[in-house]
This record gives C-alpha cells, sequence and structure tokens, in this order.
C-alpha cells in the first residue's frame, strides 16, 4: 500500500499522465510543456484495457486483446467500470465474451487461471488486483521508455466516478507503486490538452466535450472562464457507445456471410463472434481513415473463409440510428446545462469513436457555423481525439510534480475549489454603427469569482469626453422567421425556384424557408451598475475598462485611456 | 490578454457629472451568483488556487509572480559562480596542476561534483574574460598568463568526464568526514551520517542511492540502505595520483617500472578505499539506533513465540509440581495415619496382651484361690487337672470372653462360686463345641 512506501519528494518524482479507460488506457509525459503520447514495448499509443494469462504468462495491451480469441476465459476486459463498486451495481454486458465478473469476498473479482501447469488452481482475483497488475504493466512500460522509474502520475476518471471508486483507484495505483498526484475529470483534461497548446489561447468560451468511448460516452458541458473550467452539466450514455458500431459491422457482416456461403451464423459460436468482433472493430477503424475498408476472416466459421468489403457511405447508413443518439445525447446535456446550441463555442471530440468522420459532420449540423468542432476529420489541427485526455493529464502532472502532496490535496480542497459564479454577464455599453446601445460583455456568465477582465473599447471617433457605462447583460435567442418579403431579397434561391417552376418546389421551398428560421443570440443591456466618465479623450483614442468581480462579488471597475495617465477607479459594492 | 472592441463608447452627456468622475448606480444583486465547482486543472487553476491560499489579490499575485521570475532570471545569471578569487591561487603555477583545486579555479568550489557542464562552460568564460593574459597586458602587466593556464587546465579536465571523474575521485574537498562521538552526542546521528553517505554517494555507479532516512525510516529502507552500500559498485579511480610515467622513448624498462607501479598504486589504493568505505559503514551501523531497535521488535516477536513457549512449559511444570505435592502429601499423612493406626493397634494389642496376661492370672488365681475346688492340700494331680482345664478353656476363648471371665471370677471369693462360674464356662465352651467334654477334667 501506499503508506508503505512514502510518497517521493517533489524533485524527485517522474510523472506521467495516465488514462485508464474501460476498453483503452494511455500514458503521456511532457517534454519542454508539450505532451508527448508514450507508445508501449509493442508500438501501441492506445493500450487496450486488458489482461490476459497464458500458461501462466502475463499478457496485456493489444496482445492480450488478440487472445480474446483463444483463451477468453483467462482475459480480463472491460474491467475499470467495476473499480470501487458493488456486485450489484455493475454491467457485465462487455465481459460475456471475456472472463466473467464474479462476487467473491464482497467485491467483484474474476477467476482465472494465472499460473503456470495444467493442474495450477484458477486464482480469484478482485478487480482491485486486476487493475493494480495493470497499472503495473503501464507504469513498466512509461518507465522503460522514459528510462527512469515513473513515480507520479495524474490520472483522468469520468466526471461520475463516486468517491468510492476513487479511493479505490487511488488504493490500485499505490498497489501498482504509482503515486497519484490527483484525479482529474476526463472532459477538463481534454480542454486543457487543447488550451496548452502553444497556439491555444485562453479566452471566455463554452466548451462541449464528447468524450465518445468504446463502452460508454459521457459529454460534458464546460465553461472555461480565463483557463478555468467549470462543469456545468453532464451526461453518460452506455448505449450509444463504440461497441454499438461494432455491433452494426458484426450484424452487416455476418448477415452476409450467411448470404454467401450458408452454414451456421457465425454469431452463435463463441469464437466466430470474437473473431467477428475483432475484424469489425478494426474495419470501423479503417472506415474512419478511408473510403473504402475491407473485411477478412480466416475460418470464420465452420473452417469457411470470409472477405467482404464495405464503403464508408453503406457503413453511415447502417449506423445512422447510433449515429442519431450521439447528436441526441449532445443536444441532451447542452439543454440540460441551460445553454443553447448557440451560445457554444467549441465542441471537442475525444475518446476513439470520436474518430468517425461522421459523428463530427453530423454535430457540426447542430450547432452554429461558428462553433468549432474540433475532430481529426473536420479540423486539420485536431489533436487526436483519442490522445486527449492523457495530454491533458501529462500537462497537469507536469504543473503540479513540484509541489508537495499537501499542497495539491490543499489545492484541491473544495473551499478552494467551490467559489461563486456569475449569472449576468457584466459589461459596458458601446453604440453600434446605427448608433444603438449595445452590450459588450466583459465579464461572461458563469465566470468564477474572483474574477478580472480587461478589454480595450474605441473612443468616439472624434475624442472628447466617453461615458463608460457598466451594466449587467444577459442573452436571449432571438428567432427571426422570415417574412414573406424574405423570398424577394434572396435572388438566388429565386433562381434556383425558377429551374424547378413547380407548385410543389414552391411548397418545398417554403418548408425550407422555415427551416431555416434565423436563429441568433443577442445581448440585452440589464440593469446599469455604474457609470464613469473619461475626459479629454484623444482621437482615435482607446479606453481600457478592467472589471474586477472580487469573491463577495464587490466589482472594481478601473478605465483609462490607453497611453494616458490617471483614470477612473471606482467600487461597486455588493 | 485584453479583447479590442471596435464598437465606440458613446459621448458623455452634457451635464453628467459625479464625483471622482465614477458614479454608482446600482450593485450586483447577490442571486446573482451560483456556487460551483471549479475544476483544479490547468494553470489557470493554479493561480487562482495561489491566490486563494494566500489570499492575494490579483494584482499583489501578479506583483509576486513577476518577482519571482525575475528571481529566476538573475539565478540564471552568473551569480552562482561568482566566488571571491584567493590572492594565494592566482600565483599558482600551472605545472603544478595536479594538486590544483579546479573547482575553486573556476569559483566552484560551492559545486564541485554537482556543477553541470554549463556551470563549468559559464564560469570558465566568466574568469576567462577577467583573467585573458591580453588584457593583463593592457593594464601593463606582460606575460602575466599564469592563473590564465590555471584555468585552461582546469576547463579542460573539468570537461573532459574522463578526467573529470579521475579528478572528483581524488577531490577530498567534496568527502565528509564521518562524525565524532563528540559531534554525533551533541548533533543529529542521522543528520552527520546522512551527509556523509550523501557525500560518498557520488562514487555509485548505480543510481538512485538510497537516502539514509531519519529515525522513523522503516525496517526495509534501512536494510535496503545498508544492503545498498555494503555492495557498493564504486566508479572511484586513483589515476589521478598516478605517478608521471617517461615518455621519452629512451628508457622503456624504466617506464614500464612506472606503469607497473601506478598500476598496483592504484589497487591498492582503491582497496583502501573499500576498507575505509566499509568501515564508514561498520561505524555507522555500529551506532545506528535503528537497527538495534529493528533487531530489539525482531527479537522480541522471535522471542514472543519462545517465551510464550517457555512460559507454558513452566506452567505446566509447576502444576505438575503442584500436583506432585498435593499428592505426597496425601501420601504422607495417609502412611502417618497408617503408622499411627499401626502403633495404636499395637499398643492396643499390648494392652490386650496385658489385659489377657493379667486376666489369665486372675483366672489362674481363681482356682488357688479357691484352692484348687478342694479342702486341704490339693493334690498335685488336682491341681494339674484344674490347671490343665483353665489352660484349655483359656486358649480356647478370646481375650474379650476372657476379660468377661476374669470379670466374673474377679468379685468371687468362694471357691463353690468359683467353681460354678469355671464349670458355666466350660459347659458354654462345650455348648459352642469348642471344648470336648473329654477334655475337662475338673470343670465337667
Amino acid at each position: 500500500m501506499s503508506e508503505k512506501k512514502a510518497a517521493p519528494a517533489p524533485g524527485d518524482r517522474v510523472v506521467i499522465g495516465l488514462t485508464f479507460g474501460n476498453s483503452n488506457s494511455s500514458i503521456a509525459h511532457t517534454v519542454d510543456d508539450k505532451a508527448e503520447v508514450i507508445a508501449n514495448e509493442d508500438g501501441d499509443r492506445q493500450i487496450p484495457t486488458i489482461l490476459s494469462y497464458v500458461e501462466g504468462e502475463e499478457y496485456y495491451g493489444q496482445q492480450a486483446k488478440n487472445f480474446l480469441v483463444r483463451n477468453p476465459q483467462n482475459t480480463v476486459a472491460y474491467f475499470r467500470d467495476f473499480l470501487g463498486k458493488d456486485f450489484k451495481s455493475i454491467d457485465p454486458t462487455h465481459n460475456h465474451a471475456s472472463a466473467h465478473p464474479q462476487e467473491a469476498s464482497g467485491t467483484v473479482s474474476f477467476t482465472i487461471k494465472d499460473k503456470e501447469g495444467e493442474e495450477a488452481d484458477p486464482s480469484t482475483l478482485p478487480v482491485s488486483e486486476i487493475s493494480a497488475r495493470y497499472l503495473r504493466r503501464l507504469v513498466g512500460s512509461a518507465s522503460d521508455y522514459l528510462g527512469k522509474k515513473v513515480t507520479s502520475a495524474v490520472i483522468t476518471i469520468p466526471t461520475n466516478f463516486a468517491e468510492k471508486q476513487k479511493a479505490a483507484l487511488v488504493a490500485a495505483a499505490g498497489e501498482a507503486d504509482l503515486e497519484v498526484l490527483q484525479l482529474i475529470s476526463e472532459p477538463v483534461a481534454a480542454v486543457l490538452a487543447y488550451d496548452a497548446r502553444p497556439e491555444g489561447e485562453i479566452s471566455d468560451k463554452i466548451v462541449v466535450v464528447a468524450d465518445l468511448g468504446g463502452t460508454r460516452s459521457d459529454v460534458s458541458v464546460v465553461a472555461s472562464r480565463g483557463g478555468m473550467y467549470t462543469i456545468l452539466a453532464t451526461a453518460h450514455d452506455y448505449e450509444f457507445a463504440g461497441f454499438a458500431l461494432d455491433k452494426i459491422l458484426m450484424d452487416h457482416f455476418a448477415k452476409e456471410f450467411l448470404k454467401k456461403h450458408g452454414g451456421k451464423d457465425p454469431r452463435d459460436n463463441a469464437r466466430s463472434l470474437a473473431k467477428l468482433k475483432q475484424e469489425s472493430e478494426a474495419t470501423k477503424k479503417a472506415l474512419s481513415l478511408g473510403n473504402n475498408a475491407s473485411f477478412s476472416v480466416e475460418s470464420l466459421s465452420e473452417g469457411v473463409d470470409f472477405a467482404s468489403t464495405i464503403n464508408r457511405l453503406r457503413y453511415e447508413t447502417i449506423a445512422r440510428t447510433v449515429f442519431e443518439g450521439f447528436n441526441r445525447l449532445v443536444e441532451s446535456v447542452v439543454k440540460k446545462a441551460g445553454l443553447d446550441v448557440l451560445d457554444v463555442d467549441e465542441v471537442i471530440l475525444s475518446g476513439g469513436t470520436s474518430h468517425t468522420p461522421r459523428i463530427a459532420a453530423n454535430l457540426g449540423y447542430i450547432f452554429p457555423k461558428t462553433t468549432t468542432i474540433l475532430a481529426p476529420s473536420t479540423t486539420p489541427t485536431a489533436i487526436n481525439p483519442s490522445e486527449l485526455q492523457t495530454r491533458g493529464a501529462a500537462l497537469q502532472a507536469s504543473l503540479i510534480q513540484e509541489y508537495e502532496a499537501d499542497d495539491i490535496d490543499q489545492s484541491t480542497h473544495a473551499a478552494v475549489t467551490t467559489v461563486p459564479h456569475v449569472n449576468n454577464a457584466i459589461g459596458v455599453v458601446s453604440l453600434s454603427e446605427s448608433g444603438e446601445e449595445v452590450f459588450i460583455p466583459i465579464v461572461q456568465p458563469e465566470t468564477a469569482v474572483p474574477a478580472r477582465r480587461t478589454v480595450h473599447v474605441a473612443a468616439p471617433k472624434d475624442g472628447g469626453d466617453v461615458l463608460v457605462k457598466i451594466v449587467e447583460g444577459n442573452t436571449h435567442i432571438k428567432v427571426t422567421k422570415p417574412e414573406p418579403k424574405a423570398n424577394g431579397d434572396s435572388k438566388a434561391a429565386k433562381v434556383e425556384d425558377a429551374a424547378d417552376s413547380d407548385e410543389d418546389s414552391d411548397f418545398s421551398d417554403d418548408e425550407e424557408e422555415e427551416e431555416e428560421e434565423k436563429r441568433e443570440k443577442v445581448w440585452k443591456i440589464g440593469s446599469t451598475l455604474a457609470e464613469a466618465a473619461i475626459r479629454g479623450v484623444k482621437k482615435g483614442g482607446k479606453v481600457e475598462v478592467t472589471i474586477n468581480v472580487n469573491a463577495d462579488l464587490t466589482v472594481v471597475v478601473t478605465t483609462r485611456e490607453i497611453g494616458a495617465k490617471g483614470g477612473v477607479r471606482g467600487t461597486i459594492s455588493a | 490578454m485584453a479583447t479590442v472592441v471596435a464598437l465606440p463608447l458613446p459621448a458623455l452627456p452634457s451635464g453628467w457629472s459625479a464625483d471622482k468622475d465614477f458614479k454608482v448606480v446600482g450593485k450586483v444583486t447577490q442571486d446573482h451568483a451560483t456556487q460551483r465547482t471549479i475544476e483544479p486543472v490547468g494553470p489557470h487553476f493554479l493561480a487562482h488556487a495561489r491566490r486563494a491560499r494566500h489570499k492575494r489579490t490579483f494584482s499583489e499575485d501578479d506583483r509576486i509572480q513577476a518577482q519571482e521570475r525575475a528571481k529566476k532570471v538573475e539565478e540564471n545569471d552568473d551569480s552562482d559562480i561568482s566566488e571571491p578569487e584567493d590572492p594565494m591561487m592566482l600565483q599558482r603555477d600551472a605545472k603544478d596542476w595536479k594538486s590544483q583545486d579546479h573547482y575553486k579555479v573556476l569559483g566552484l568550489s560551492r559545486y564541485r561534483y554537482k556543477a553541470t557542464e554549463e556551470q563549468i562552460k559559464r564560469a570558465h568564460r566568466k574568469k576567462v574574460l577577467k583573467h585573458h593574459p591580453d588584457k593583463k597586458a593592457a593594464a601593463g602587466r606582460v606575460d602575466d598568463d599564469n592563473f590564465f593556464k590555471c584555468i585552461q587546465k582546469a576547463t579542460e579536465v573539468l570537461l573532459d568526464p574522463v578526467t573529470r571523474r579521475q579528478f572528483d575521485s581524488v577531490d577530498e574537498e567534496a568527502d565528509v568526514e564521518p562524525p565524532t562521538k563528540k559531534q554525533l552526542q551533541k548533533g543529529n546521528f542521522y543528520k552527520l551520517w546522512g551527509n556523509v553517505f550523501k557525500a560518498e554517494a557520488r562514487f555509485s555507479k548505480n543510481h538512485p542511492v538510497p537516502s539514509f532516512g531519519d529515525d522513523k525510516s522503516t525496517k526495509e529502507d534501512v536494510e535496503n540502505f545498508y544492503n545498498f552500500w555494503y555492495n557498493f559498485d564504486s566508479w572511484r579511480t586513483f589515476e589521478y595520483l598516478d605517478e608521471d610515467v617517461p615518455d621519452d622513448n629512451e628508457n622503456r624498462d624504466q617506464k614500464r617500472h612506472t606503469e607497473r607501479k601506478n598500476a598496483n598504486a592504484r589497487k591498492k589504493k582503491k582497496a583502501e578505499d573499500n576498507a575505509r568505505l566499509r568501515k564508514l559503514l561498520d561505524d555507522c551501523s555500529a551506532g545506528d539506533e535503528r537497527i538495534k531497535r529493528f533487531r530489539q521488535e525482531a527479537n522480541a516477536a522471535k522471542n514472543k513465540k519462545r517465551l510464550e513457549k517457555e512460559a507454558a512449559e513452566k506452567k505446566a511444570a509447576e502444576e505438575a509440581q503442584a500436583k506432585k505435592e498435593v499428592e505426597e502429601k496425601v501420601a504422607k499423612e495417609a502412611e502417618e495415619k497408617a503408622k499411627q493406626d499401626r502403633e495404636a493397634g499395637k499398643k492396643a494389642k499390648e494392652a490386650a496382651k496385658n489385659a489377657v496376661k493379667k486376666n489369665k492370672r486372675v483366672l489362674r488365681g481363681s482356682v488357688k484361690d479357691a484352692n484348687y475346688f478342694v479342702s486341704g492340700d490339693p493334690s498335685v494331680a488336682t491341681i494339674d487337672a484344674v490347671l490343665g482345664d483353665v489352660e484349655l478353656i483359656q486358649a480356647k476363648i478370646d481375650p474379650d470372653e476372657i476379660a468377661a471371665l476374669a470379670g466374673k471370677l474377679n468379685g468371687l471369693k468362694v471357691a463353690d462360686e468359683i467353681k460354678g462360674a469355671w464349670q458355666e464356662e466350660a459347659k458354654r465352651l462345650v455348648l459352642a463345641g469348642k471344648v470336648k467334654e473329654s477334655e475337662l477334667k475338673a470343670f465337667n
């Protein structure tokens, strides 16, 4: 246990970021403040979370995964989610094709033959022991890669991990001789991985993180405010995940096999099913990259080889229900956060299933064009979605490795992390071109206080005295229905209509128009908090407005003309 | 950091005025804040945590951070290699570079084996800038390049990892002398010895070197430490102290001789060094309270079983002893009782015997008193017959009956009565079949 060995001194730590997933795990470290994912000795950066025992020999990762076909009863897979849980509350569905979980001495256990010899008794290992053994292998790989013994790690966990699960994970890591510096939630790790890029800039934005994994999908809405992250809402789904896509491909190819060769259904035989699943997964991955993918299994069923191909369009057609499920999931969580899709500035796709181009494209349709969808198929500079979390963890690990464990504990204490968040935006009033008053948000809603924001606002063209009016503001969604005369405006649409020149097309046109109703996010000016005057601003000058919201919600406003001395400072008490 | 907004601010309405040009109109309502948990992740959160924990405001934190950053820059400066130069050192002759302290020459005597290559390079550069002969020439001291040569030599030795190790091996300045008894009495055992081993650790081929720890170290750690040090793999070499090998080609034998001598000297020194380290360890472990404690604990654990066993045995033995004693006591008592009984029986028997004797005398006396139941001098035959009968009866009856008979006869003085009693007795005996009538001569 961790008590046995004293935690390494901050200076002696060798840290990594670790993602311990239900399907795959990965490890990363930082080089010159840049995260780098470590490949294990097999060259995998995504290491299947599977342990397999063959004649007393322990295999993990891809090698163990391959044993799902030949040695399923001594292969343990999909066990992460069982950590720290009762047997009653676990879902053993995914373990059907590997070692089955059992209840033993009050915990979830697996009975496997992990010792050499035919007659060796199978051992019953609790999931904590399995996890510890698996983590030990991961740490071993990282140590081999780095050439130094890895002592500590930051581990990512889903947002719905209970305290007991966290404790179990920390204990398992301790068993594997690994100090857990911090457990960070997966979506935030993904956001951090993007924000920490050299080109990434810290701004106030709402980010939806869709973590689409192998056995579960977790979607969160994160308010990123000046580099501080607050999770506004989360949703977890165990139906629409990578395995559902595998299932669709498996069914597809099984049917094709039956059509071609007849005979027995490969899905009825455990070994054939395992082969089918393995190849379907490979085909799915190939379809994320290319337009066509082949599927071939030797001796799929009753010694009959099977080979086929599938193109992406076909795949997207048969998997439509699952893709739509992802869409609904994302929409629901945005709604749960009390936001509109228009409020979302960024969508980060993370997790292995996010490689699927269709999912990113579909999400693009729900969100407005201004929203960036960060997925490999939509944004060329996107980070590999499978590596996001572990990169974030590695970055966090490098940030906190110099702190004493006590310091980390204290800094992550609820007293520090739980802070008030302003509900309404605070900003200044400017004039639009048409002379209307518009709200310029300075402090966005859902910003954690204390907060400080600065904007530079142009002064009137001619300079002179200006009024800085500090107001509260909030948004509403303005829906503009296309008015009849809008038809006249859009000439292009008319031309298209002319081509069809049919009553039906008119009808369909209307329908389209209706769909294209314009939804906008509009700032509404709320109550005025304060007014300040800056006198004698030069022509073409700019005014700097800094708003400090303190923890007790007092607002300190500082305004001055850029380049000029003095300024006006005032406090609005809470 | 600041966003730039192109839309202009409104002009100040005429007639607007306020104290110091700032007017508070409203206030942020309290219910405009929701308590939420921010994720403890990322550099900005760390900044937040720092501010929250140290109760700093943004501007204070900015200032402190800026200061810290500034300090770091300064450290990158040459401040770490600024050491006062010993005037004696400046006079050194570059020829005896073997005896020169290269670190001191470069101003790195604080760092020694810990100095990084980067530091050595910077130190060298700094010294060169100061001591370059051309500069001295400019100051009027021509041909003063002695110390400059020292610097060059020091850099040459320290920048080559091989020669640097050779020098580090014999760099006594970096050694930490083992603490004396006096020091140990006063100071912290663990700290003093810890420093010694920290210095020795620089020779280790294996890393990390386990730390000495303190009195709270676990048994495992302590054992680990001593195992490591007793199996210490050192790269320390003593080539640096070699005698110069003459490199002229004239005297090969001399050359070989020196080489052999050097090799032997190195070997000897290495052996001495190993012995020294061993002694160091022995000294240290001898005074290490932890080892004693662990031994005691181990003994306590081992003895616990033995003691328990012994206690159990002792108890069993005691019980057996007690039992034996009780048994002995009982037996003794029984024996004593038996003895008493026996004695009592003997006494009673004797008493009975005496009583019988007495009674027999009474019986015999009674017939004599009765003058053998005849008047005048009884004849010998009569006496014989009577006494024969008396003897017979006496023999046939038991002491109680003798006593009863004696009681009867005791009070009687008259010869007939006595005879009657005797005859009665004889009759009873005859009736009982103990005596035959024919046997009786006088009392029939």
